[in-house]
């Protein structure tokens, strides 16, 4: 067992690979090249068409203990990686992993596929029953956890080796180009299967929307794409909505969302040129809400919004609040409308949103990014991936690497959940390190980071509730009483890898 | 606690909901009313009672007023609200259909036994009564001197429209001279007037013109309920900017004035005299409150 600068016990070794232990946000630089795909010829004349995935699987030469990869654009409304999966079974292939960029809920019947033995590993981080059958011991399947620009690293270092990508490509033409602009399945931004695309060994594109060559405009070009294979769906873009598009009117939310905006308004980022991220669901988008007042009252032009992209970011770059938006992903179909027609709203890659081994993501010119949290603790580490119970429940998305990124992270969190206290001790699992976020905001006060006293100062001064982490955990605690800690294993099921490779925390099985 | 604490938002919290109890501390209103009245159906009474009780046990660390609203005197509970939550120490109490000065001076009589009782000094507990028929309008001038325990007089429009056998609008036309008759009693007695609740939820912007309506009438606060309200409330209430740097003119001109051995000075050609000073400082409150000053003001050294 190794431990890592977080005080997190490590297995030694994982999938076969040494585990790197985590030694801080920015401790580890890489050496070497970034990870190629195979040369390949196709001549005039050549048919990329195939007639279906079965014939694609084939060709495409995957073998037992092979990795494919799907990304996650059609979030709880995506048919494809089901549709793969199926396939595979049908052709007799086992000991698969599973790269995705995401697994959802919709991807339940996974757990069939790893108890079959099709699925043997999965290199990302999931949402919903997979990983909570893993943390419980009912099902036997290695999980690697990554960020969004982790996740992007992994591929370009050559670590997570994709034997075939599949990439839904909602508008696509015979010979591989694509967009995700157009058709029934329009879902916008192709961010994380940018990647794949360039590193794969062999890239396949599937569409429910055929069109005349070539497909314009290009996102993914013709020249990385090996196959097209036509389907009957892609899914259902109705689905992209993760949680909710509507501002909450839950006081409390209200609340924590006031509180955030005060503490952006203090921190003296809103000026012009102020960047900006902020998830969906309903606290992040009464941020929005406040942040667009605020912008509105002290007439500032902001330079980018950045993320997964709501409708609320694209009436705020309509507004001229916002020059631009960089999205990796559209979070509602208003999002995926303006992508359609703004020029000002930039596809952007997962490699070019948050890998910490390129020349520079995005993430790195964050101002401001608000993210939630399941718990967080008196060290300001955050717990975005399991829930209070052990289990794991959700990927990390853009979590650390915008935390990271941005001079100032505010984590969002109402005070208790059901009946439990989400500033604990420690947290059940680290998703994001303390040394990266700088504020937790509660409806009970708000917290700042030691690292920052001038802004703790400064929202003294403006009468906002400033408390000691430790202040705040006891206040709530009263209410709540300390719950009794949850029992687990030794047993490791899952890793959460941080951004730059390490180790940052193990996910243990957790007792029946 | 005197009268001349802000009291801008007064917001009612049920006091049969343990969830909306505990959220007590987080919501920014000048005080709250946690209600064992209307908001509590009759089978909860008791329940609701105790459970108020155990709350106001477990918080004895207060950053905001809290009264409570009891029910009336006359009904089977009243007494008993009295007798559960005294005890436990809240602020006051908010009297609903205060509806002549006799039972005012009921209560009155009554807290101060429970303070004798409990061991307090006698007029600890302090009375918001709420004027709500028509015969509390009327004898709304004798009930705001019935005690010297009362902080203000609260109007509670949906009784009073009730009484009057008329329908609340949007735009209050038909509440203007009980508003009226209410704040100048109020006034006249130098205690604070609060304003009725406005029920729909989820029209902010009529809300705030009724907020300016009575704000402009002379009201000093308003009860509310949903803290969503609580923000509106404040910046209706807040002072302008040039208005708290005329106050802090006038402050520090009428020390200066002080030091000279007079009350009265004159400022950019007007008068300033302990009227016009009482304005300001009330104005300089209100910023502190707000967060618009770093400081309060030091109500000792400006009044002499």
């Amino acid at each position: 067992m190794a431990r890592n600068s977080l005080g997190r016990e490590l297995p030694d070794a994982w999938n076969g690979r040494p585990v790197l232990p985590y030694a801080g946000p920015f401790a580890r630089r890489p050496t070497g090249d970034r990870a190629s795909s195979p040369l390949r010829r196709v001549d005039p004349g050549d048919e990329k068409l195939l007639r279906d995935l079965q014939e694609a699987v084939e060709a495409s030469g995957l073998r037992d203990g092979g990795t494919i990869s799907t990304h996650h654009h059609l979030r709880n409304g995506d048919d494809l990686l089901n549709h793969v999966v199926r396939v595979l079974d049908l052709v007799g292939l086992k000991d698969i992993t599973i790269a995705s960029s995401s697994i959802h809920p919709v991807h339940a019947e996974l757990a069939d596929a790893i108890r079959s033995g099709v699925v043997s590993r999965i290199e990302c981080g999931v949402n919903g029953l997979v990983g909570e059958l893993v943390t419980k011991g009912e099902l036997r399947c290695p999980i690697t956890v990554r960020s969004h620009g982790g996740r992007a690293r992994s591929l370009l270092t050559g670590e997570v080796p994709v034997d075939v990508a599949f990439i839904a490509a909602p508008c696509c033409d015979v010979y591989g180009n694509m967009n995700g602009l157009h058709g029934p399945s329009a879902f916008g931004s192709l961010g994380y299967a940018f990647t794949d695309a360039q590193v794969a060994r062999t890239v396949v594109a599937v569409t429910d929307n055929l069109v005349p060559y070539p497909a314009t405009p290009v996102s993914i070009p013709q020249h990385l794409v090996d196959f097209v294979v036509p389907v009957q769906r892609l899914g259902d873009p109705g689905k992209i909505v993760s949680t909710t598009t509507r501002v909450t009117t839950d006081p409390v939310g209200l609340q924590i969302a006031r509180y955030a905006a005060q503490v952006i308004e203090a921190s003296g980022l809103l000026v012009d040129g102020f960047s900006f991220q902020t998830g969906s669901g309903g606290i992040s988008l009464a941020v929005a809400e406040n942040v667009r007042n605020l912008m509105r009252r002290g007439k500032v032009q902001g330079s980018f919004g950045c993320g997964g992209i709501t409708g609320a970011f694209v009436d705020m770059l309509e507004e001229g609040l916002f020059r631009s938006l960089f999205d990796v992903q559209c979070f509602d179909l208003r999002a995926v409308e303006s992508i359609r027609k703004n020029a000002a709203h930039l596809e952007m890659s997962a490699d070019l949103y948050a890998n910490p081994f390129n020349a520079g993501p995005v993430v790195n010119r964050l101002d401001c990014v608000i993210l939630g949290a399941t718990e967080v603790d008196v060290n300001f580490n955050v717990n975005a991936n399991t829930e209070s119970n052990g289990l794991l429940l959700h990927n990390t998305g853009g979590h650390s690497d915008t935390a990271a990124g941005a001079k100032l992270a505010i984590i969002v969190a109402p005070s208790m959940r059901g009946r439990l206290p989400i500033v604990r001790d420690e947290v059940t699992t680290i998703t994001t390190p303390g040394e990266t976020v700088d504020v937790i905001v509660t409806e009970r006060g708000i917290a700042v980071n030691e690292r920052h006293p001038e802004l703790a100062a400064e929202l003294r001064r403006r009468k906002a509730p400033v408390k000691d982490v430790r202040e705040l955990q006891r206040e709530i605690t009263a209410v709540t009483g300390t719950p009794r800690a949850i029992r687990r294993t030794d047993e490791v099921v899952a890793l959460i890898e941080y951004r730059d490779g390490t180790i940052i925390d193990a996910v243990r099985r957790v007792e029946s | 606690m005197t009268a001349a604490r802000l009291r801008r938002s007064l917001l009612y919290v049920p006091g049969n909901m343990p969830s909306m109890l505990q959220n007590i501390p987080v919501f920014r209103a000048d005080s709250i009313i946690i209600d064992l009245e209307d908001a509590v159906p009759v089978t909860e009474k008791d329940a609701a009672r105790r459970l108020v009780r155990r709350f106001l046990d477990r918080h004895p660390q207060r950053d905001k007023e809290i009264l409570v609203r009891i029910n009336a005197l006359d009904t089977a509970w009243g007494h008993d609200d009295l007798r559960e939550v005294l005890p436990a120490l809240p602020d006051g109490i908010r009297l609903p259909k205060a509806d002549s000065p006799e039972i005012v001076e009921r209560l009155d009589t009554l807290l101060t036994e429970h303070e004798e009782g409990l061991g307090i000094p006698v007029g600890r507990f302090c009375v918001l009564p709420s004027i709500e028929s028509a015969a509390g309008v009327i004898a709304s001038i004798d009930i705001a001197r019935a005690s010297s325990r009362l902080i203000g007089l609260a109007f509670g429009a949906e009784d009073y429209t009730a009484s009057m056998e008329i329908e609340r609008s949007k735009t209050g036309e038909e509440l203007l001279n009980a508003r009226a008759r209410i704040v100048w009693a109020a006034k006249a007695a130098g205690i604070q007037a609060i304003d009725t609740i406005y029920a729909d939820v989820a029209d902010m912007e009529g809300f705030r013109r009724e907020t300016e309506l009575v704000k402009a009438l002379g009201y000093t606060g308003k009860s509310l309920v949903n803290p969503r309200q609580i923000e509106i409330v404040h910046e209706v209430f807040a002072p302008k900017e040039e208005e708290v740097a005329w106050a802090l003119q006038v402050v520090d001109a009428i020390q200066r004035a002080r030091a000279m051995g007079t009350g009265v000075i004159a400022l950019r050609g007007k008068m300033v005299d302990a009227p016009v000073v009482k304005r300001a400082l009330r104005t300089l409150r209100t910023a502190h409150a707000q967060g618009l000053l770093d400081t309060a003001p030091d109500e000792e050294a400006i009044l002499g």
